[in-house]
This record gives C-alpha cells, sequence and structure tokens, in this order.
C-alpha cells in the first residue's frame, strides 16, 4: 500500500484526457436509460410496474438526448472527447438527431404493439436504446476503431432485436440470417480497417486524410485493398446491391418496430460511417472510389426498385423500397462534395421519419402474429381505417418523391448534387428507378383504396384493426413532419447544410 | 421580359393559387354529418378563383407588351436558389381564366357517385396543382406544380373511375412521372450549368435564365429534349400518348373534363414557355421532329378516333388530333401559327371539355359509351342533340365557331414554315368532320329503340352549366379579337426572342408572301 502511494507521487498526477462529458450526453443518455431499464426490472416486480413504463422511458430517453443535440449544436464549435477519438461536429450532431429522434418517434407505438404480439417490451427498449447508443457513436467517430465498437454495439443489439418474436419463426431466421452475414462483413470491415492502417500508419480518421494529402502513394495496393474492403463492409450495413441479400428477409421476418428502426436509425449511422470514412477520410482519393460507389448506387437503385415493384408483401415490399432508397443516398454519397454529404443527411433526415411512420402502419395491420402484411390484406383499408389508409398514402407518396413532402426535396438535393458532380446518368438512373418504385408505392395504394371486392379476404382481414393512441399519434407526427418538411424544407436544409460545413 | 408586380393587389396570383387547396382543407376538416355542405364549400373554394382570374383579365395591361403582370416572389429554398416567382402573362392570363372557370363548371356539373368528401378535395388540390403550373415562373415551382397535378388525377380516376380504372390510373401517374422525372434532372443542369457559365450564385429563376441563354448549343439541344419529352407524355404526342385514351375512357366525367381541358395544356403551355423561350436554338433545331410528330398526331388520331367504338373513346382520340394541331402551330415558329397555337389551347378546352360533359350526361342516363347501343337520341332529347351538334361542330372548325379561328391560324403559320405538313395537316381537319360527323348521326339520328326512345332531356342545372361553354364557343368565333388582342404581344415577345437568339433565323420564310395581318383576319371573321 505505502509502495504503492510511493509510486504514485513519483508519477505526479495522472493525466486522463480531458472529457467534455456534457458534449457525450447523446451517447450517454441512451445508454444509461438502457442500464437504468435493466436494473429496475430486474429489482421492481413485474406486476408493480406496467410495460407501457419502459417504453415511455425510451421515448424520454431519446427526447432529453434529442434535447442534449439541439443544446450542443448552439455551441460554438466540435465536441472533441478522449483524444479526439470521438467528435460530435455537425455530421455526428445531425446523425445523432435522426438516431435519436427515430427512436423517440417508433416509442409510442411499443406497448400496444408488444402487448398483442407477446414481446416484453423491456428487453426491446434496453436493446433499441442500446443500439442507438452504439449508433451515436459511429456517428461521432473519429478514429476507425472506435467506429468499430460503435458498429458493433449497434449490431449486436439488432440482431437480437431481430429475432425478439419467439412466436414467429420468421424472426428467429430474420436474426440469425442478420447475425451470421453481419458477421461476416464485420470481419471485411475489420479487415479492411486494418489494410488502411498498414498503408497509412494511423486509424485516426483526421490522420488517415492528413497522411494521404501529404504523402503520394506510389505502391498504393494495400490502400486500395483496404478501401474496397472497408467499403464491403459498409455496404453490407446501409444494405447497397449487391450486399444487400439479408435485407429483405430480416426485414420481412423481424418485428415491425424493429424493421422501422433498421430503416432508419441503423441506416443513418450506416451511412454516417460511409461518409466519415469515405468523404472525409478518404477524400483525397474520390478518384479511386467514385467508380465503386457509382456502381453500387446504380445496382441499388435498379435491384431495389425494380424487385420492389414485383413484391405481393407490404413489408417486403417496403424492405426493397429501402434499399432503392439507400441507392438514392448512395448518389449523394458519390457526388464525394459537402453538397453531397448535406444531401445525404436530409435524405436520411426524411426518409428516417417516412420509414418509422410506413411501418408503424404495417405493425398496425399485421396482426396478432405480426404476420398479415400481405398487400392482399390491404385491400379496403381506404374503407375500413380511411384515416390510417390516408397517412400511408401520404407516406408512400414521400417515399415516391411527390412534390410537397419531405422525399421531393430528398431527391431533388441528391439529384442536385450528382448533377453538380456531373453525374448526369446516374441522376438519370435515379429518377427512372424512382419511377419504377413509384409503381411499387401505387401498387400499396391501389390495394388500400381501389382493391375490389373479390380481393379481399374477409375472414383474414382485420375489420379495423385497433390502432391505438400511441401508433396514431406516431403516423400522425410523421405525416406532419413529411408535409412541413415538403413545403417549407428551409429549416431541415439549412441544418443539414450546416452539418456538412457548408 | 420582365415582370412586374399589381399595385393594387400584390400577392393575388398567390391568393389564387392557394385559395382551392384552402378549401381542400375545409373539406377535410368538415364534420361527418355535414355532408351536406360539402358541395357548397367546394363550390366557393372553386368559384372565388375563378372571379380573381376575371378580375386578372379586366386589370391585366393588354398594352404593355410582353411582360409578366401581378408578379409575385418570394425566396422558398434559400440553400438551392429557389424561389416562389408567380406570374402571368397574355399567354398563362388565358389558360389560367380558363382553368378557373372551368373548374366550378366541373363541380356544378358533375355529382360524384359516392364518397364526395375526398372527392371534393381531390378536385380543389388539382386546381391548385394547374393554376400553380400556369403562373410559375421559376423552374423548381414550375416543376413541382406540374408533378402535383398527378396525384389528384390519379385518386380521382382510380377512385371515381369505370371500367379498369386502376389500371388507368396508374398507367397515367407512371407515364407522366417518366417524362417529368428526366426534366428534373435536366432543370437541375440548366441551372447549375447556367450559374457556371455565368459565373453567378444558382438560381432556377425562369426570366434569368432564358434571358441570358448562356449554354452552348450541343447542351441546350440535350436538355430540351428532356424538357420536350416530360410536355410530349402530357400533350400527349405520338407515340408517348398511350395513357390517355385509357384514363380519359376510365376517368369520372369531371375527371375527363379537366383532363382534357386544363391537364393536357399543361404540355402545350410547356412546351411554349419552357422549350420555346428556355431554349430557343434548340426549339429552331427540333421543330421539323416536333411538327412531323404533331401531324402524326393529327392523322393518326383521327383515324384511331373514326375507329372506335366508344364515344368516349372516340373523343379522348380527337384529343390526340386536336392537340397535334396546337404542337404545328406551336413549332410552326412565328406569328400566327404560335397565336393559333394558343387559341387552339383554350379552344379544345372549351370544345373537348364541353363534349366530355355531354358525353358523361349521356353515359349517366343510358350506363353505355357503346355507339352502336345508342342511336335515335335526337328525338327523346333533342336539347341535348343541339347543344352536342353546337360543340362538335366547333370541335370540326366550322366557321363562325371558335375552332375554325385558331384551326386556320395554325394552318397558315405551318404553311409558312413548313409547307407540306400543312396540306398534310388540312387533310386533318376533314378527318375531323368524318369521324364526329358520323359519330353524331349514329348516336342521334335513325330510330330511337329501347332504353334509347325514353332518354331524358337536358336538366336545368346541366343546361346551365352548358350554357357558359356555348357562349365561349360563339363569342370566340364570332369576335376573337379581345382574346387575340392579350395573347399577341406575349406571341410577338417570345418570337422575337427565338429570332434575337437563334442567327438566321427570322420569319417570315423568304419565298413566301407577306404575313396575314391578324386584324384583317379578324374582320373577315365579323363579317361572317
Amino acid at each position: 500500500m505505502v509502495e504503492v502511494v510511493a509510486v504514485t507521487a513519483q508519477l505526479g498526477p495522472v493525466v486522463t484526457p480531458a472529457v467534455d462529458w456534457a458534449g457525450l450526453l447523446p451517447v450517454l443518455l441512451p445508454a444509461a436509460g438502457a442500464l437504468l431499464i435493466l436494473m429496475v426490472r430486474s429489482l421492481v416486480p413485474r406486476r408493480l410496474l406496467p410495460a407501457a413504463v419502459d417504453a415511455w422511458w425510451m421515448f424520454a430517453t431519446a427526447v432529453a438526448g434529442l434535447v442534449a443535440v439541439v443544446v450542443l449544436w448552439q455551441r460554438d464549435g466540435d465536441v472533441r472527447a478522449f483524444g479526439d477519438q470521438l467528435v460530435m461536429d455537425g455530421l455526428g450532431m445531425f446523425v445523432a438527431a435522426v438516431v435519436l429522434g427515430s427512436v423517440a418517434l417508433a416509442a409510442p407505438m411499443l406497448p400496444r404493439y408488444c402487448r398483442r404480439v407477446g414481446i416484453d417490451t423491456a428487453e426491446l427498449c434496453v436493446l433499441t436504446l442500446l443500439a442507438a447508443a452504439g449508433a451515436v457513436v459511429m456517428a461521432g467517430a473519429a478514429d476507425l476503431i472506435v467506429l468499430f465498437l460503435g458498429l458493433e454495439t449497434m449490431s449486436i443489439a439488432a440482431y437480437v432485436m431481430a429475432a425478439l418474436n419467439l412466436r414467429r419463426l420468421e424472426s428467429l431466421e430474420a436474426g440469425l440470417k442478420y447475425f451470421v452475414l453481419g458477421a461476416f462483413s464485420t470481419a471485411f470491415l475489420l479487415y479492411g480497417i486494418a489494410l488502411v492502417y498498414g498503408a497509412t500508419g494511423t486509424t485516426s480518421l483526421d490522420g488517415i486524410a492528413g497522411y494521404l494529402d501529404s504523402f503520394l502513394v506510389l505502391r498504393d495496393g494495400m490502400l486500395l485493398a483496404g478501401l474496397a474492403m472497408l467499403l464491403v463492409g459498409l455496404g453490407f450495413k446501409v444494405a447497397a446491391v449487391p450486399f444487400h441479400a439479408w435485407a429483405p428477409d430480416v426485414y420481412a421476418g423481424a418485428p415491425t418496430p424493429v424493421t422501422a428502426l433498421m430503416a432508419s436509425a441503423v441506416k443513418a449511422a450506416g451511412f454516417a460511417a460511409l461518409i466519415r470514412v469515405f468523404v472525409e477520410a478518404l477524400g483525397s482519393r474520390a478518384d479511386d472510389w467514385q467508380p465503386a460507389v457509382f456502381a453500387l448506387a446504380c445496382a441499388t437503385l435498379a435491384v431495389g426498385s425494380v424487385l420492389a415493384a414485383v413484391q405481393s408483401d407490404a413489408k417486403r415490399l417496403l424492405a426493397y423500397s429501402s434499399i432503392s432508397h439507400a441507392g438514392f443516398i448512395l448518389v449523394g454519397v458519390q457526388a464525394a462534395s459537402d453538397q453531397g454529404v448535406s444531401a445525404v443527411l436530409f435524405y436520411l433526415a426524411a426518409y428516417a421519419v417516412i420509414a418509422v411512420g410506413s411501418f408503424t402502419v404495417v405493425a398496425v395491420v399485421s396482426g396478432p402474429g405480426d404476420d398479415r402484411t400481405g398487400l392482399a390484406e390491404l385491400a379496403g383499408l381506404g374503407t375500413r381505417r380511411p384515416a390510417l389508409a390516408l397517412g400511408l398514402t401520404f407516406l408512400l407518396l414521400a417515399q415516391a418523391g411527390v412534390p410537397f413532402t419531405s422525399g421531393f426535396v430528398a431527391k431533388f438535393s441528391v439529384i442536385s448534387a450528382a448533377v453538380e458532380s456531373r453525374s448526369y446518368w446516374l441522376a438519370v438512373v435515379a429518377m427512372v428507378s424512382a419511377v419504377v418504385a413509384a409503381f411499387a408505392y401505387l401498387r400499396v395504394v391501389v390495394a388500400m383504396y381501389f382493391g375490389d371486392a373479390g380481393d379481399t379476404d374477409p375472414g383474414a382481414a382485420d375489420a379495423r384493426p385497433a390502432m391505438g393512441l400511441g401508433a396514431a399519434a406516431v403516423v400522425v407526427a410523421a405525416v406532419l413532419f413529411t408535409v412541413a418538411a415538403g413545403i417549407f424544407p428551409g429549416l431541415l436544409e439549412s441544418a443539414a447544410r450546416t452539418a456538412a460545413g457548408l | 421580359m420582365t415582370a412586374v408586380s399589381s399595385a393594387s393587389f400584390p400577392a393575388v396570383l398567390t391568393v389564387l393559387v392557394v385559395i382551392p387547396a384552402a378549401g381542400a382543407l375545409v373539406l377535410l376538416a368538415m364534420p361527418r354529418t355535414r355532408s351536406d355542405l360539402l358541395k357548397p364549400v367546394a363550390l366557393l373554394a372553386t368559384v372565388l378563383p375563378a372571379a380573381l382570374a376575371v378580375w386578372l383579365l379586366t386589370e391585366f395591361d393588354a398594352g404593355a407588351g410582353a411582360v409578366f403582370q401581378f408578379s409575385d416572389r418570394y425566396t422558398w429554398i434559400e440553400g438551392f436558389g429557389v424561389s416562389w416567382h408567380a406570374g402571368v402573362d397574355g399567354l398563362s392570363l388565358l389558360l389560367v381564366v380558363m382553368t378557373a372557370l372551368m373548374f366550378p363548371l366541373a363541380v356544378v356539373g358533375v355529382d360524384p357517385e359516392h364518397s364526395p368528401k375526398p372527392y371534393y378535395a381531390w378536385m380543389l388540390i388539382l386546381e391548385t396543382g394547374c393554376l400553380g403550373t400556369f403562373v410559375a415562373l421559376d423552374l423548381i415551382m414550375f416543376f413541382v406544380f406540374f408533378e402535383i397535378v398527378l396525384v389528384p388525377m390519379y385518386f380521382l380516376i382510380g377512385g371515381w373511375g369505370h371500367g379498369r380504372r386502376a389500371y388507368a390510373a396508374t398507367k397515367f401517374f407512371l407515364f407522366t412521372m417518366f417524362g417529368s422525372a428526366l426534366m428534373l434532372v435536366a432543370i437541375v443542369a440548366l441551372a447549375f450549368l447556367h450559374s457556371s457559365a455565368g459565373g453567378s450564385a444558382v438560381t432556377f429563376d425562369l426570366l434569368a435564365i432564358a434571358e441570358s441563354q448562356l449554354l452552348a448549343t450541343n447542351t441546350a439541344r440535350w436538355l430540351f429534349l428532356a424538357f420536350a419529352l416530360a410536355f410530349a407524355v402530357k400533350v400527349p404526342l405520338f407515340p408517348v400518348h398511350t395513357w390517355l385514351p385509357d384514363a380519359h375512357t376510365n376517368a369520372p366525367t369531371a375527371g375527363s373534363v379537366i383532363l382534357a381541358a386544363v391537364m393536357l395544356k399543361l404540355g402545350t403551355y410547356g412546351l411554349v414557355r419552357f422549350g420555346l423561350y428556355l431554349f430557343p436554338e434548340a426549339s429552331v433545331y427540333f421543330a421539323p421532329l416536333m411538327v412531323t410528330l404533331g401531324v402524326i398526331g393529327i392523322i393518326y388520331g383521327a383515324i384511331a378516333a373514326a375507329m372506335q367504338r366508344d364515344l368516349k373513346r372516340l373523343v379522348a382520340y380527337s384529343s390526340v388530333a386536336h392537340l397535334g394541331f396546337i404542337v404545328i402551330g406551336t413549332f410552326a415558329l412565328n406569328t400566327e401559327g404560335l397565336t393559333g397555337g394558343v387559341l387552339q389551347m383554350v379552344n379544345h378546352g372549351v370544345s373537348t371539355g364541353a363534349l366530355f360533359m355531354l358525353v358523361g350526361m349521356i353515359y349517366e342516363r343510358r350506363h353505355t359509351r357503346e355507339i352502336s347501343e345508342l342511336g335515335g337520341l335526337q328525338k327523346p332529347a333533342p336539347l341535348l342533340a343541339a347543344v352536342f351538334m353546337v360543340v362538335m361542330l366547333s370541335s370540326v372548325g366550322l366557321p363562325g365557331l371558335n375552332g375554325f379561328v385558331g384551326e386556320l391560324l395554325v394552318l397558315l403559320g405551318a404553311f409558312n414554315a413548313h409547307r407540306w405538313w400543312a396540306v398534310v395537316a388540312a387533310a386533318g381537319v376533314i378527318l375531323a368532320a368524318v369521324y364526329l360527323l358520323w359519330a353524331y348521326q349514329r348516336v342521334f339520328h335513325g330510330p330511337a329503340t329501347g332504353a334509347n326512345a325514353e332518354m331524358e332531356d337536358l336538366r336545368w342545372r346541366e343546361g346551365l352549366v352548358l350554357v357558359p361553354f356555348l357562349a365561349a364557343i360563339v363569342f370566340m368565333g364570332v369576335y376573337p379579337k379581345p382574346v387575340i388582342d392579350r395573347v399577341e404581344p406575349a406571341v410577338d415577345a417570345i418570337i422575337a426572342h427565338v429570332e434575337d437568339h437563334v442567327p438566321g433565323f427570322a420569319e417570315p420564310a423568304p419565298d413566301v408572301h407577306a404575313p396575314v395581318n391578324l386584324d384583317d383576319l379578324v374582320k373577315t371573321e365579323e363579317g361572317h
């Protein structure tokens, strides 16, 4: 004991890196919220605390995180922590807001959904908050290792979330598939990190950018291989074609609120990582990766839209449409410019809200087994539940990019970024596949409104699926946001611009 | 061209555009128990813009040349350089007035078969979309309105249509969306290339871009093609017209009326405003192609119309032919042709709108549109037959009725520019007489048997709705001068703009006789 004191006295005070704890609140709040639920649930008997409390606690935590982001946004300068490993700059805060916003938006539908389907609300909320913490870390990662940590935290939670509906075989299959393929992609990512480290001697994103700016890498085989591996690994996470094979099955099999979060929060974090790594760290090698992203974007747009158009299940259709949206976002990434980053951010925010709203409607109609999602089951929804059908219609039209919705502004800004960087053909491919995807959305609308009586199976479909206040609030909020951001996009657009450093 | 705002009513065009949409919101908020109020509210929300439009018509300064009047401008999306910029010249004014007058007639004339609330709401949103398209002077604002009209029309066809309505609605939506998809890329490319060529900030302002003409010739031609495709689908031009017969046939009556009278004009208006004005050189370059497509449309539409067994489909194909005239008038690229084209836009709106209204009335009574099942309707419904006769003759282009003035000017203009095509197109006039008179003969003449003999004649309300159509048909046929006076400055300015920016292009072609004086023509018309 005496010796220890003597040693520390010799060393002087231990210097720990200065940590701006307030700046870390967007990460700490969801993580702490998750741990609190875990603790309370293991100590307090179940009958004393209704299940809905967990969902509302998750809502409160996410909203608190959101408030923290807004407060941080007002401060001048970036928040840096842990020796510049984690940085809450514009991009980090914007994506953190998208992640936390998605979680908050999805929360109100959980109590009723979980009760109906038989999922433990507490487990779902804990995992969601942990995944959100991981996603925020990803968004703020300034180092490849931190990025990897965030990604794993998020992914492992997401694997379990996908398999949470134990009574449904598809859900278990989704969890397993997501896990196996996710682990596979993680290996790619890790290998890519190693190769880039080998080529540049650092895992810090700023360090990599600085190294590539100041040195000309003559034998760049290792760097390019690392770059390719990173692209594959992150391509898996954002479900870019041809690394998308897991997505439709997992989206369709996972419990519907989980699907909503995968399409919004998880996707946003994946794209934040893509921007961090490619546009920010490897921006000076844009000539090397742009063609690859160009090809990925084309394939993602085409495959996502065409396959969405032929689906007969609403959840699968939305899964493929989510792939097609990833293609649109890749168009913005491909621009490799601040304009492109700002377009990506706007798109992520707009799509996250639309996705949560759309999947909420699907969750409402999906019945006790969470499996009544066929298009035929939506037949006549326009007369059975006019408000619900109208809400879904708005969100689908927004996905199709109809004006006066946020979806239009999102597509417009992505196309602008592509055209500005002279990628005319990519813009054309994107717009044409938007038309193909529109066909998919119209099929849903046709089913809801113009479905003939013959299509309806009165036995199978719930005549009037119970919506519940929570889900109704989610849909209303999503529609209001979508329309408001479509008519007056100024606020969101300038936030995305600021975040992108324009 | 410049834009000036109105001193007495600064934001009049914005108000005009917003009123119907606001009406739609009011409708949606109305309680379920007061369904009797739906129609009055919808009517109010369409009559107010109509009154405003008529006020515009009287306030419009016809002597001010080609200035965009009642201009109104706000920043919309600052980061992208998008503004809300509205304004009308003689060309758009005419279309705005027609649109604003057509909607109340469609609301009064036709009651939905079911669910009136969403029906009227969609109608009002449709009106906002159409008006917005005609007054937009910002490329993105134009695109936004051009695209949004798809949604209400999609729901009107799908929800209140007949037959294969879901198929027709989806086809309509996808065809038009495909056309405009490329236009969005072209708009964005145009704005960025304009700003980089001029070293200015990115702007989507039509006047700023069109007046400076900074693009390289080849680039402008590509962009023109993208714009032209969007408009060609909307017009529709052969060979992208196939959505039209399906949409028209399966749409509810009011939908067909608006589709024919207003929405097809979005395409022809676009060709003038965003073709000729925005890309003068490319318009001259591609004029032979456009005129050829127009002529094919005239002949093809006429032959196809003659072959139809369904009365509504016949009228739909006749639209293809009539719109062909507008396109060849536009791309004759001279004052007569373009003036005729603009007049035909209004004439076609009035005549074909009325025809669809009448076909709708027949269908409502007989529940069939098969020409073979109709016959001898003149006896039980003499009034209906008489009105049908007048409207049909106006569509044929009988002198003294409105169709004649426009068609004559179009043919004159086309003759000056593309002589042989004008000759072929003139044959289309004869074909129109053939298929329309033949259809009239089969439907109204002969013995009336079975249900045909008992068919009810026009009711009071239907008669009242048709009176404005008839008045417009006769007025514009006998005394088109006030209309031409308002259109001509705008047309002259556009033609002058083309001449200024295309070296070696001047009208008239040197080997052709002196241009026709429009005033003389008007006088002959009056004496007729």
